[in-house]
């Protein structure tokens, strides 16, 4: 019953979140410089008729509280308003955007969980090691390097032997499948290690300090008194205990995720929706940028939820 | 100290013993101390900045992209203006940035800490409720939408990374302002009839300042890599020169196909450096001074921990 609480309860943080979130964009793009108007405006012998014209088109005449509600009802149609840049609806630049961020995306963060957690546990386990020392400054130089330059050694380091920018090869026309597929991974490769080595670094520093404090519990001398395999204990004991922090922690690690395709994107041309938010900045595009800030923000909730249902799911003694 | 120490039977009270804390956590932990001399050493540079840099900021001193020599150890950057001058400018910016943006979180972070560990109830639920809503929308994107908004200056940089990095400061501090509250001297201060305003000041103030030195220093290096993220979107002012915006320049002007890896690779290695050596010197901090950090299991091995970020009120 408590349980049925705890979900109710992040649920409903998390739809306050996305009001909290939809508002911010709305108050933030308000806070802009002048407005559509001020811009079309500007043609020579704009008359004061002309500027009101738009207005009324614009909706601007209305009260800042009606826009406000105008400004949620669209939404809830999946209205963003059309780019500057290309005329498009920007739902549809952003589903483009977005199809094409996920796999990189995907593929880099199943890298360094995987590799971090590997990482991690064996420096833990090795403590006061050379295996520890080597594993935690490799991890903690690569938590430090600036993302968009890690991106820039890796093309200066692999330029030639993997493609360092664009999504596809655009003179492949129509290729079969396979040529498409190897095309795809070999273009994916730089982007993806780039995302997975920045996140790599601090997974690895998260996994071993919960493992520390995992190894440290009573139980695991006890496991270890029984004379159980020191595999056993952490496999079994430790990494299954620690997994509660970690879980948490990765999921508040989203944002950097976010951040790092956003820098990563616009280096290697990806024309995903970090790219798309590099474009919106430097074409001053807002309605692109409005609604790529509330994409990403939207993920970024979405995927702390699903952390917390998850994490009820490993331990569900927690009810807050 | 003032007179509500007298009684206090705990060891790590007083201010000079807190100090000998820090210092001692400096000469045991080798690698905290190298990053605080390596810290030391560049913002010393960069203070020295206009007497020590070799070659004028913005002049031409040799060919576009040249490579090294002894007049140009790092060689000269697409506008052939000398690499060494330029990182020891840019630093001085990045420094700034970063500083100044820490300075703003420090300032919000504490307060709202603060004041929510010291009042409690309402006040903190709602401080609270606050600081989750900002730890869950990712700063990053924010910052860059503001940075697009109001236009780029160094000093819109400095206010977006400040007022959406305090959340982590504010919740460390409300954790151990809500130990200090219950303790004795306290307590007593409250019996003889001190105000809020001169608990907070004399008696909590003085205890946190340490926690909220040590979690500053951790967002330094925050701030220094979010002021290189903006700065290579092009978010920052154009007309000064930061590490981010050097790496910009040289992405823009297509050093990497030029094979000019000179202009890109010191500016990276000098932010990484500057990355590090505050996160070690933050953490260090940290591990000594955050009680809730150290565990010791079994008495006879202790673990240092990192923070371990958790969920609800009491998290850290």
């Amino acid at each position: 019953m408590r349980g049925t609480d705890y979900v109710l309860k992040r649920v409903f943080f998390a739809i306050v979140t996305v009001w909290v979130a939809l508002t911010i964009n709305f108050v933030l793009f308000r806070l802009a410089p002048g407005t559509a108007v001020t811009n079309l405006s500007r043609v020579p012998h704009a008359t004061q008729q002309l500027r009101h014209a738009l207005e009324v088109e614009f909706g601007l005449d209305k009260s800042k509280w009606q826009q406000y509600v105008i400004y949620l009802k669209q939404l809830a149609h999946g209205n963003l308003g059309i780019s500057y840049a290309n005329q498009q609806p920007v739902s549809t630049n952003l589903r483009i955007a977005l199809i094409n961020t996920l796999p990189m995306v995907t593929v880099g963060t199943a890298f360094a969980i995987v590799f971090g957690i590997f990482t991690g546990v064996i420096a833990a386990w090795r403590r006061r090691t050379k295996t520890e020392g080597l594993s935690v400054s490799t991890a903690l130089a690569f938590y430090a390097m600036p993302t968009q330059w890690l991106g820039l050694m890796l093309i200066i380091i692999f330029a030639g032997i993997f493609p360092t920018a664009g999504m596809t090869n655009e003179f492949l026309l129509n290729p079969p499948f396979w040529t498409h597929a190897r095309d795809l991974a070999s273009h994916m490769f730089l982007p993806a290690l780039t995302l997975g080595l920045t996140l790599y670094g601090e997974y690895t520093l998260i996994v071993r300090s919960a493992m520390l404090e995992t190894l440290g519990e009573d139980y695991i001398l006890t496991a270890r008194a029984k004379g159980l395999k020191p595999r056993t204990i952490v496999r079994k004991h430790a990494l299954r205990n620690a997994m509660l922090p970690i879980t948490t922690l990765i999921a508040l690690s989203l944002g950097y995720i976010v951040a790092g395709a956003i820098l990563i994107e616009s280096v290697f041309s990806w024309p995903g929706i970090g790219r798309a938010v590099y474009e919106a900045v430097l074409q001053r595009d807002y309605p692109m940028l409005q609604g790529a800030f509330l994409v990403l923000t939207l993920s970024v909730i979405f995927f702390n939820l699903v952390a917390d249902l998850v994490y009820f799911r490993l331990d569900p003694r927690i009810t807050e | 100290m003032s007179e509500a120490t007298f009684f206090v039977e705990a060891p790590a009270e007083g201010g000079t013993s807190r100090r000998g804390l820090v210092l001692r956590t400096l000469r045991n932990q080798r690698v905290a101390l190298g990053a605080a001399l390596f810290l030391a050493a560049c913002v010393l540079t960069a203070i020295l900045a206009p007497w020590i840099a070799p070659y004028p900021l913005h002049e031409q001193v040799g060919p576009v992209f040249g490579g090294l020599s002894w007049q140009h150890p790092l060689g000269l950057d697409d506008g052939g203006i000398d690499m060494v001058t330029l990182l020891i400018w840019g630093m001085r910016v990045s420094l700034v940035v970063g500083f100044a943006a820490t300075f703003v979180s420090m300032v919000i972070g504490g307060a709202v800490g603060v004041v929510a560990g010291y009042f409690g109830g309402h006040t903190d639920n709602v401080l609270m409720r606050i600081t989750d809503y900002f730890l869950v929308i990712p700063d990053v994107p924010l910052m860059i939408v503001v940075a697009a908004i109001w236009g780029p200056s160094l000093f819109h940089i400095i206010i977006v990374i400040g007022i959406l990095l305090w959340t982590s400061t504010a919740r460390v501090i409300r954790a151990q302002v809500k130990s200090v509250r219950e303790r004795v001297y306290v307590k007593r201060a409250r019996a003889l009839g001190a105000g809020h305003a001169r608990i907070v000041l004399r008696h909590v103030l003085p205890q946190v300042a340490p926690l909220l030195v040590a979690s500053t220093v951790l967002t330094i290096a925050v701030a220094i890599f979010d002021e290189t993220a903006l700065a290579f979107l092009g978010l920052s002012d154009p007309s000064t020169i930061s590490l981010g915006s050097i790496m910009e320049h040289a992405f823009e002007r297509a050093a990497i196909s030029t094979g000019a890896w000179w202009a890109i690779v010191p500016p990276g290695v000098l932010v990484t450096l500057l990355i590090l050596a505050c996160s070690l010197i933050g953490g260090a901090l940290e591990d000594a001074l955050n009680p809730r950090l150290r565990v010791a299991h079994l008495s006879a091995r202790t673990f240092r921990l990192r923070p371990l970020v958790g969920r609800g009120k009491d998290a850290l």
